[in-house]
């Protein structure tokens, strides 16, 4: 055990998660599905080791730096690693390993779509392990906009006109979101004369308020934050159920992530309250509005997809919340803690809502009694992810829900508080929808198929992280640490 | 952490893993299941007369684990704690030998025995906790494993009356979650200790402190069902027969309950609590209840309905004996919680008996049943008079202590609240016992089983005449050292005396 830990934190892990994935997709797009599907599991093992070795590395010694080709900044590319990327690497990772062995049994080695799946896939995991170790705005600008065409890809793997207008929409956005933030970046290097995150910091003025609005713009919408969450519901709702999971579980965690990064790192100087409280306001609607809209849902796949849109509104109540030096702390953690338990619980929904797309033949809610009898251990799954999406105990998303209030009471911003205790309540209505399913009896015209043991399997095994981050908060938490910009100690 | 950490853990381990193993067994397995509910049942029972033991000789079992910083998750067996984990553990086997009993035959019993496994583990540790935080994550697991229960028939009625529960449950644990983060923030992690760890905070906080206690008794109160907050409670009585025994008797409305005696006495501390003037609001409300749910009682026809209005009158004797300052009170509040819940599941058992075998559910098709289901409606009896409160039995002793303690707090205007309550005790019970009695049988029962060897099923009649015993036996022997008036003077004696 020991001489396993010691060689895991030895280990140089960054190169290891840009490599494998990119070479995956290159060799997946050359040779063909055949051997997509052969070096799929190996290539996504070794990630899952190489994000477990980073955080290891991480949590022991501290951030990690890694001059690409030996080239440091400012002529060659650094990557960097702190406890949040290394956190937002394993999560891509496990999730990654999940999806992939979900996608090996739902696209046949002939389907037509698994062609495409493989590099698309391979490649938007490589752009998402880039995006977390850049440290600069230009390379963040590159692998966000890899990110976006790898996901646009993805969704219109699924065939007919519906798909393609959601795929032609989604591009849109995202394209629409990548170029606001390129022009911030062309202002902050005009401003500046540099790029690198490290070093960089905006002083409170006209030209500072333009760039954060132009660059908080795109990022939102590239998150999905209401009112611009418009493209979200298609896309992630009518793509094929594996990729639903990895864009509403992972690709919108990474914009987000991004708006962390310069919010706290070169925006902070220059942030007023009514920005941020501004931003919370619009996280509110989202958790409303998001939730409400799930709640109309007649199709499971839909509904998931507008949870995914209200659970959006949660990670933005994090910049009202941290803008008080009492509970910035908390709310930060709550926040980070939120992306992961809802990456977990929700590439276990969707997938798990694949499972059941296949089982029933058919995703219309009030049709799907006799699911619990049928797939039990994916009704399972699913209340276990809907526990998490609640912010109920034991799970992730209750760690994050206890840390955001904790923030908001530390901070006297109770109305933050009525949002959060009306949001899981609202959550709890859309989600009971589809468990009480499990009390019903049959559809008599319903002929239930047993779907492949994998397809639940995999979920099943998502599910339980979710679960294990209520659990194991406190090493996650020290993880987070590594590199935060808070670093108070909670007494 | 002197004694052991892992006592407590085996306790929840016993019904968790029980549980989860159920799940997982196919439909028709019935014996492996049955054996293996009653297997752990046994089990624990034993592990918690250990336990019992050890409290007693004044052992200290804990598990501690750091969940996040400044946080922990604390199983503690104290004396109080006992108290509820015995009672759960007692009439967790009798519930799980009358469930077989009620189910046979029916479908999905892996999910219900599952979900009533689970439904105990959260009542265990809900006892254990040994801090707010621990509390509320079993508060909140109980809310999630009664709902497959509550709903399990699957009818328009059961998954409306699911509906009803999780509304309530869950905005409750909302409330109180609002009110244990703030408290957490005040005064950072506190733990369950007796007298209270809150009234050497600054003063200027006192009033923050008012608005915590309104949170937690607010949140703890939908499970307690203090009207106005018990809407669900009566509702949710559509759920089998066993639940409902469960859901009155040890689970849910005594996770209230519990929570507000450990609120009063282990987090504010009762004397703090007097200073604060909280007590007497608190008399109040649980005043209300005992009177208003008496009076809903007994326009209710249907039989467990008539019930279930009267556990929201009978669990606020808790609330009230809670709210009552002094020794005396705090003995009446703490007896009643075990005694209501013998007497309360005796009377599920029989009402669910009159249901399976005779397909009676309203009091208007009792006439004559005695003749029946003799010893179904004997312990029927016996019941209904422990709860009006006729001595010896266990609802005298709960309302004789209750009474005394109000004198002693100078709250005399309680024994008034007692003594109608009382009278309307007798008054929704006496006409049922009339009619079971004395009536004459008014045409065919609706929808007679074949008689067997018994009135009905022996899983079915044993274990309300169990607990029929126990509530004589607990009334009869209050003064040995094993009885819950006892184990109630035990605790008293720890939380004021310090």
């Amino acid at each position: 055990m020991s001489h396993l830990h010691a060689w895991l934190v030895a280990v140089d892990w960054i190169p290891w998660l840009l490599g494998p994935p990119l070479a995956h997709a290159t060799l997946a797009f050359l040779l063909g599905p055949r051997l997509a599907r052969l070096l799929a599991l190996p290539v996504l093992v070794l990630g899952l080791v190489a994000a477990s070795g980073l955080a290891l590395r991480v949590l022991e010694l501290g951030p990690q730096v890694h001059a690409l080709g030996g080239w440091g900044a400012p002529l060659g590319i650094e990557l960097y690693a702190d406890g949040l990327a290394a956190l937002m690497l394993w999560m891509t990772a496990a999730i990654g390993l999940a999806v992939g062995c979900y996608s090996l049994a739902f696209f046949s080695a002939d389907d037509r779509r698994g062609t495409y799946f493989w590099p698309l896939a391979a490649f938007l995991i490589g752009a998402m392990n880039a995006l977390y170790l850049s440290a600069d705005l230009f390379n963040l600008y590159v692998t966000l906009e890899l990110m976006g065409l790898a996901a646009v890809g993805l969704v219109a793997l699924s065939s007919g006109a519906a798909a393609l207008a959601a795929a032609l929409r989604y591009l849109l956005a995202a394209l629409l979101g990548s170029l606001l933030y390129l022009l911030g970046v062309a202002l902050v290097y005009g401003n500046q004369g540099s790029l690198a995150l490290a070093g960089l910091s905006l002083e409170a003025n006209l030209l500072s308020s333009l760039i954060i609005a132009l660059m908080t713009l795109g990022l939102a919408i590239k998150t999905a934050l209401f009112p611009l969450h418009f493209w979200l519901p298609p896309a992630h709702g009518g793509a094929p159920a594996p990729v639903s999971a990895l864009l509403s579980a992972l690709v919108i965690k990474a914009s987000f992530y991004l708006l962390l990064r310069l919010w706290f790192e070169l925006f902070l100087p220059a942030i007023n309250l009514p920005a941020a409280q501004f931003l919370g306001l619009l996280g509110a609607g989202a958790i409303l509005w998001g939730s409400w809209l799930a709640l109309q849902q007649r199709e499971l796949k839909m509904l998931v997809a507008y949870s995914t849109v209200a659970q959006v509104g949660y990670l933005f109540l994090l910049f009202p919340l941290a803008s008080f030096a009492p509970g910035a702390e908390a709310a930060w953690n709550g926040g980070v803690y939120h992306a992961l338990s809802h990456g977990f619980a929700k590439a276990a929904m969707f997938l798990v809502a694949g499972a059941m797309l296949f089982a029933a033949g058919h995703g219309e809610i009030r049709r799907l009694g006799g699911l619990g009898q049928q797939l039990p251990l994916g009704m399972f799954t699913f209340a276990l992810a809907s526990v998490s999406l609640m912010g109920l105990p034991p799970s992730g998303g209750f760690i994050a829900k206890w840390l955001l209030l904790e923030a908001a009471l530390a901070s006297g911003q109770w109305w933050w508080i009525l949002v959060m205790m009306v949001g899981g309540l609202l959550s709890a209505a859309y989600l009971f929808r589809v468990l009480r399913q499990a009390f019903l009896p049959t559809p008599a015209d319903t002929r239930f198929r047993r779907p492949p043991a994998m397809l639940v399997g995999s979920a099943f095994l998502l599910s339980l992280v979710a679960l294990g981050l209520g659990l194991w908060a406190n090493g996650t938490l020290a993880l987070l640490r590594v590199g935060a910009p808070f670093t108070e100690m909670t007494p | 952490m002197s004694g052991g950490a892992w006592l407590p853990l085996l306790v929840l381990a016993s019904s968790l893993f029980a549980g989860l193993i159920i799940f997982a067994l196919p439909e028709a397995s019935q014996r492996l299941r049955s054996s293996l509910n009653l297997a752990a049942a046994l089990a624990k029972l034993g592990l918690v007369a250990m336990m019992l033991w050890g409290v007693y000789l004044g052992q200290q079992y804990e598990a501690r684990y750091t969940l996040m910083p400044g946080i922990d998750f604390v199983l503690r067996a104290d004396a109080l704690a006992m108290l509820l984990v015995t009672l759960s553990a007692v009439l967790w086997l009798f519930t799980t030998v009358y469930a077989i009993g009620y189910l046979e035959g029916s479908p999905h019993r892996s999910r219900f025995f599952g979900f009533f496994s689970l439904c105990v583990t959260a009542t265990m540790g809900l006892a254990l906790a040994g801090n707010l935080f621990t509390f509320f994550m079993f508060y909140e697991l109980l809310t999630l494993s009664t709902y497959p229960l509550v709903v399990h028939r699957g009818t328009g009625q059961a998954l409306r009356a699911g509906k009803l529960y999780l509304g309530y449950t869950l905005t409750g644990g909302a409330v109180l979650l609002v009110g244990i983060i703030w408290l957490h923030g005040l005064a950072g992690n506190v733990e369950f200790v007796h007298g209270g760890a809150l009234s050497n905070l600054d003063p200027a906080l006192h009033g923050e402190l008012v608005l915590i206690f309104i949170l937690l008794i607010a949140g703890l109160g939908v499970k307690a069902a203090l009207v106005p907050l018990h809407g669900w409670l009566p509702v949710a009585m559509v759920a089998p027969a066993p639940v409902s025994a469960l859901l009155h008797a040890v689970a849910v409305v005594k996770a209230g309950a519990f929570g507000i005696v450990r609120v009063v006495y282990e987090v504010y501390g009762i004397e703090f609590a007097a200073d604060l003037n909280l007590l007497l609001p608190l008399a109040v409300v649980a005043s209300i209840t005992i009177v208003y749910g008496s009076l809903r009682a007994l326009s209710q026809n249907d039989l467990k309905k008539r019930l279930a209005y009267s556990t929201v009158s009978q669990v606020s004797y808790i609330v009230l004996g809670t709210s009552l300052f002094g020794p005396v009170g705090t003995i009446g509040g703490l007896v009643h919680l075990a005694h209501q819940g013998i007497m309360k599941i005796t009377l599920f058992f029989c009402a669910g008996n009159l249901a399976e075998t005779l397909h009676i559910h309203r009091v208007s098709e009792m006439n004559g049943v005695g003749r029946r289901m003799p010893w179904t409606m004997t312990a029927f009896t016996i019941a209904a008079f422990g709860m009006i409160g006729v001595p010896p039995m266990a609802g005298f002793i709960s309302k004789w202590y209750l009474g005394l303690g109000a004198l002693n707090s100078g709250m005399d205007w309680v024994l008034l609240v007692l003594v109608a309550s009382t009278l309307l005790n007798a008054a929704y019970f006496l006409p049922v016992l009339h009619a079971a009695w004395f009536k004459p049988q008014q045409g065919p029962w609706p929808e007679e089983k074949p008689r067997g060897q018994f009135e009905t099923s022996a899983w079915l009649l044993l274990p309300p005449l169990i607990t029929a015993a126990l509530t004589i036996a607990v009334g009869l022997f209050a003064a040995l050292a094993i009885s819950p008036l006892e184990w109630a003077r035990i605790i008293t004696l720890r939380e004021y005396v310090r």
